[in-house]
This record gives structure tokens, C-alpha cells and sequence, in this order.
């Protein structure tokens, strides 16, 4: 007679590993869709906490402003730096201006702002809201006859969302700004030329696309934040799980997010 | 201290259970439960860890969903409430958590006042206050009234825990676990508090621990847990007057070498 021991449980393959692991992403994305539905239904219902939604900005934004403004400086530079040798090769390099204003509004602001802020806020916010699942203060907000999801994430979400825009628009101009003084070492190039050359080649359409990306950024870092803290497991190692879970799922979404926006973007010009 | 004599109406059950279910994946932890909880009653909940006890308040404040049984609380069937009702009854119901679960990011005050603005929309500025400053009077922690609960201690935060449940005036408390983890000193004091509460508010409490003094002091009626059900419900002398393996090792264990 065959005994448990005397049977080796099957180990499962490689292939049902994977097929494991993409259903449970495809079945994460599905609940955090089910959480941006719940947000939706509470965000318009008062009561309203803006109170709250001021404060979360305020952490969001202002507490955010010093490594922003750094990466955003050094962005510009850098990459006025590393483009300045190919267009040295043609004799372009009164170009830089366009080149590194289109390349810093149309793609480099938004999506270096959201990464930023997936690493900085999201995880904050998966850690916060991770720990206080786990403590059961979300628990207590429940049975105290207060709606919790309103007050934490609603509000979380909204600040996210109004705040992001206004740092990337922040993190364009201080990109700008290194570009400019790189430039204008270099070249000679007056402010004024360069502002000029450097808002030439863009149209309401790239500016709003580009808004409508940081929007749309920012309302993924929250939403993923806030479903990844809220629905932490258990235990210390959940709250680690959240914070990391909300990086990284953010950071994937922002990805798809950019592509799919520059195409419809396109599809306006 | 010595508990004082309390009226309890036995004409009048505040919460009434029938045969509720409870399992997470395989596991039975609530295999049929009954329970009655009288008006103005201190009912303690006794069992090993993980025998369902914290499960069970959290079921009757709704925080959980039993698979089968009924639950009444205050005349509302918790099962089929809608949300906003079961909103509407937790403001009835005070809940003090095992580990005290103070919001870590408000001050003391801005922990007891913030179930107190959203429920109590008409208060007044001074209102607010006045009813912070009472609560506080009453658990004896008035002076922390500014500091964040990292600063307190570990009695201390389960009495501001206390604390913000009253804040709202609960017809019933639920503790869990409210002596968990103190000194024996502490202990005595939570217990004194949960009989002040009983006495000054007029409050019918379930308290589940496995702490037997507590038990005893806080307790008019103990309720057994075992094996998913109440084995033994009466008073404290009667559930503990038996030969039953599993009851007296807990008697044994707190009241004997």
C-alpha cells in the first residue's frame, strides 16, 4: 500500500507557476478595479473631508518637493548633457532647446514625477494604510460608525490626483531651468532664445496630453497605494508586502498608462 | 475592589444569538452559538486562544459575516441590516480593541473627538470639548489629553481606548481582551474601570479574555467557549464547579499553585 510518505507530492512545473502568477495578477487588477468602483461610488457622497484631502496634499506634495526638485534639476542637465554630442555631429545643437523641451513636457515630466512619487508616496501610503489594518485602527474607524474607506482613501486618492499634476508642471520648470543653464554655459544662449526655441515646437495638445498623463499617474498611485495598505494581510511582513506591493504595481500601471495615453494623444494631433 | 450590586434585567436581552456559524476555509471556529446578553449585565466570554471569542463581537458588530445563525443587537437583525442601519447601530455599540488601536497619527484629544464630529454633526465647539474632557475625567487620563499614543503606556492606551467608546454613549461595550498584556496592577485598574463604566454609563459589556481575575471582578455571568460553543454559562462559582478536563485547568492554572 502506498503511504504519504512513500509518495513524493508532485512538485507543480514551471508553466503552472507562471499560469499561477499571471492569474494572480490579472485577478489583483481586476479587485483593485472593484476598489477604484468603490471609490467612485463614496467620492461624490458626503460627507466631504477636504479637510483631510488638504492635509494629505500637503504630505503628498510639499513633503515630496525637495527630492522632486533635485531629480528634476538633474534630469535637465543630464540630459542637455548626453544630447548635446549628437547634435554636435550635424551642427544642431542650436536645436537643444526644442529637443530638450519637447523630450521634458511631452514625456520626461509626468512619467519621472510618477515614478518618484510611486517610490515615495505610494509606498507611504501602502505602509500607512498597511499598518493601520493591522492594527486594527481601520477596524475601530468601522465599529466607531465613521466611514474609513471615505477618510482614507478618498481622500488619499484626491490628494494624489491634484497633487501629482502640479509637480510634474513644478518638476518641467526646474528641468527646464538645469537644461537652460547647461545651455546657456555652453552655447551662450539667452534666456529669452531659449524660452522661445523652447516652446516653439509645442501645441495645447502635447501640454494637455501631457497634464492628462500626470492626472491619470497620480490617480493610479493613489488607488493602487490605498488597495495595497487596505487590504494588507496580517502581520508586520503584510505591511512590507503593501508598500512594496504598491511601488511595483504602480509603477507597471504607469508604464501601460503612458503608452496608452501617447497613442490617443496621437490620435488628436 | 469589590464589585458593587448592579440591576440587571433579565426581562430585556440587548443582544440575543442563535445558532451562529463561523468557519475560515476548514476551520469551525463557532460551531452553533447561543447567547443572550441582558440589559445592564457584564458578561465575560472565557476560552483558549483561538477558540473563536474575538471572532464572536466581531460578528455582532458586524465586522464579520457568519455563515449561519442569527444575531440581534438592540432589536436590528445585524445579518440583514442595511449599511447605513448597521452604521446607525454601532454608534450604539462600543468596541475596545485587544490592542487599543488609537489612530497613531492624531493626538489623544483628536482620537476621542473624531468619532464625535462625524456622529454628533450639531456640537458645538465647547460641546466637543466638554464631552473629551469627561471621558478623560473618567478613565483618569485627562493629562495626556495633548500627547500621541506612542507616548502612553500600555494601560493607559487601553484606558483612552475605553475612552473614545464612550465617547459616543454606547449602549453596549464589547472588550477584547482589555487586560491582555498588562501588570497585575493594570489589570486591577481595567477592571475597576470596566465596573465604573457599568455602574456611571449603564452599559451591558461582553468581555472576552482568559485572564480569570478579570472574570471574576468585571463578571455577572461567565460564558464558556469550547470546541466552538458555550459548554458552560452561569455565574463564575457554577461554570467553575466542575470536574470537566477542559474547564479546570483554567481554574487551577490562575487560582492555585
Amino acid at each position: 500500500m502506498e503511504t504519504a510518505e512513500s509518495t513524493p507530492k508532485s512538485q507543480p512545473s514551471r508553466i503552472d507557476r507562471m499560469r499561477s502568477a499571471v492569474a494572480d495578477f490579472f485577478l489583483m487588477l481586476y479587485r483593485i478595479y472593484l476598489f477604484f468602483l468603490q471609490f467612485f461610488k463614496e467620492v461624490f457622497l458626503p460627507p466631504y473631508e477636504w479637510k483631510e484631502v488638504f492635509r494629505q496634499c500637503y504630505e503628498v506634495g510639499v513633503r515630496s518637493f525637495t527630492l522632486i526638485t533635485l531629480t528634476g534639476f538633474i534630469i535637465g542637465v543630464i540630459f542637455t548633457k548626453q544630447s548635446r554630442p549628437s547634435l554636435l555631429e550635424f551642427g544642431a545643437t542650436s536645436w537643444l532647446p526644442s529637443l530638450v523641451s519637447i523630450a521634458i513636457m511631452k514625456a520626461l515630466a509626468p512619467l519621472v514625477t510618477a515614478l518618484i512619487a510611486a517610490g515615495k508616496v505610494g509606498s507611504s501610503i501602502g505602509a500607512e494604510l498597511g499598518s493601520m489594518r493591522v492594527t486594527e485602527q481601520i477596524d475601530a474607524m468601522e465599529v466607531s460608525g465613521t466611514k474609513p474607506f471615505k477618510f482614507l482613501v478618498c481622500t488619499r486618492v484626491l490628494a494624489t490626483t491634484l497633487s501629482i499634476p502640479l509637480l510634474a508642471i513644478y518638476v518641467a520648470l526646474i528641468a527646464l531651468l538645469g537644461g537652460y543653464l547647461n545651455i546657456n554655459q555652453n552655447e551662450g544662449t539667452s534666456y529669452s532664445t531659449f524660452i522661445q526655441q523652447a516652446f516653439e515646437p509645442l501645441t495645447f495638445v502635447d501640454f494637455w496630453a501631457s497634464l492628462a498623463k500626470a492626472v491619470v499617474f497620480g490617480f493610479t498611485i493613489g488607488i493602487v497605494g490605498c488597495y495595497q495598505g487596505y487590504n494588507a494581510d496580517k502581520g508586520t511582513e503584510g505591511v512590507g508586502k503593501a508598500a512594496n506591493g504598491a511601488v511595483v504595481t504602480a509603477m507597471f500601471i504607469v508604464f501601460i498608462e503612458e503608452v496608452l495615453i501617447v497613442q490617443i494623444a496621437g490620435w488628436f494631433r | 475592589m469589590q464589585k458593587e450590586k448592579v440591576n440587571i434585567d433579565k426581562s430585556n436581552e440587548v443582544i440575543r444569538i442563535r445558532g451562529l456559524e463561523k468557519s475560515f476555509g476548514d476551520y469551525h471556529v463557532l460551531r452553533g452559538i447561543d447567547l443572550d446578553l441582558y440589559q445592564g449585565e457584564n458578561l465575560v466570554v472565557l476560552g483558549r486562544s483561538g477558540t473563536g471569542k474575538s471572532v464572536l463581537i466581531k460578528l455582532i458588530s458586524g465586522l464579520l459575516r457568519p455563515e449561519q445563525g442569527s444575531i440581534n443587537v438592540l432589536g436590528n437583525d445585524v445579518i440583514n441590516i442595511t449599511e447605513r442601519e448597521l452604521e446607525a447601530l454601532r454608534i450604539r455599540i462600543g468596541f475596545s480593541f485587544q490592542n487599543s488601536a488609537l489612530y497613531d497619527s492624531m493626538t489623544i484629544r483628536k482620537n476621542l473627538e473624531f468619532p464625535l464630529v462625524r456622529n454628533r454633526k450639531n456640537l458645538t465647539r465647547k460641546e466637543i470639548d466638554d464631552n473629551v474632557h469627561s471621558v478623560l475625567e473618567a478613565v483618569g487620563l485627562l493629562q495626556t489629553i495633548n500627547q500621541m499614543p506612542a507616548e502612553l503606556s500600555g494601560g493607559q492606551r487601553k484606558r483612552i481606548g475605553i475612552a473614545r467608546t464612550l465617547i459616543l454613549n454606547p449602549e453596549i461595550m464589547l472588550y477584547d481582551e482589555p487586560t491582555a498584556g498588562l501588570d497585575p496592577i493594570t489589570c486591577i485598574e481595567i477592571n475597576d474601570l470596566i465596573n465604573e463604566v457599568q455602574q456611571r454609563y449603564n452599559t451591558s459589556s461582553i468581555i472576552i479574555t482568559h485572564d480569570l481575575t478579570c472574570a471574576k471582578q468585571v463578571g455577572d455571568r461567565v460564558a464558556m467557549l469550547l470546541d466552538g460553543q458555550f459548554q458552560r454559562v452561569g455565574t463564575f462559582d457554577e461554570v467553575f464547579a466542575t470536574d470537566d478536563p477542559r474547564v479546570k485547568p483554567f481554574y487551577n492554572y490562575n487560582f492555585t499553585e
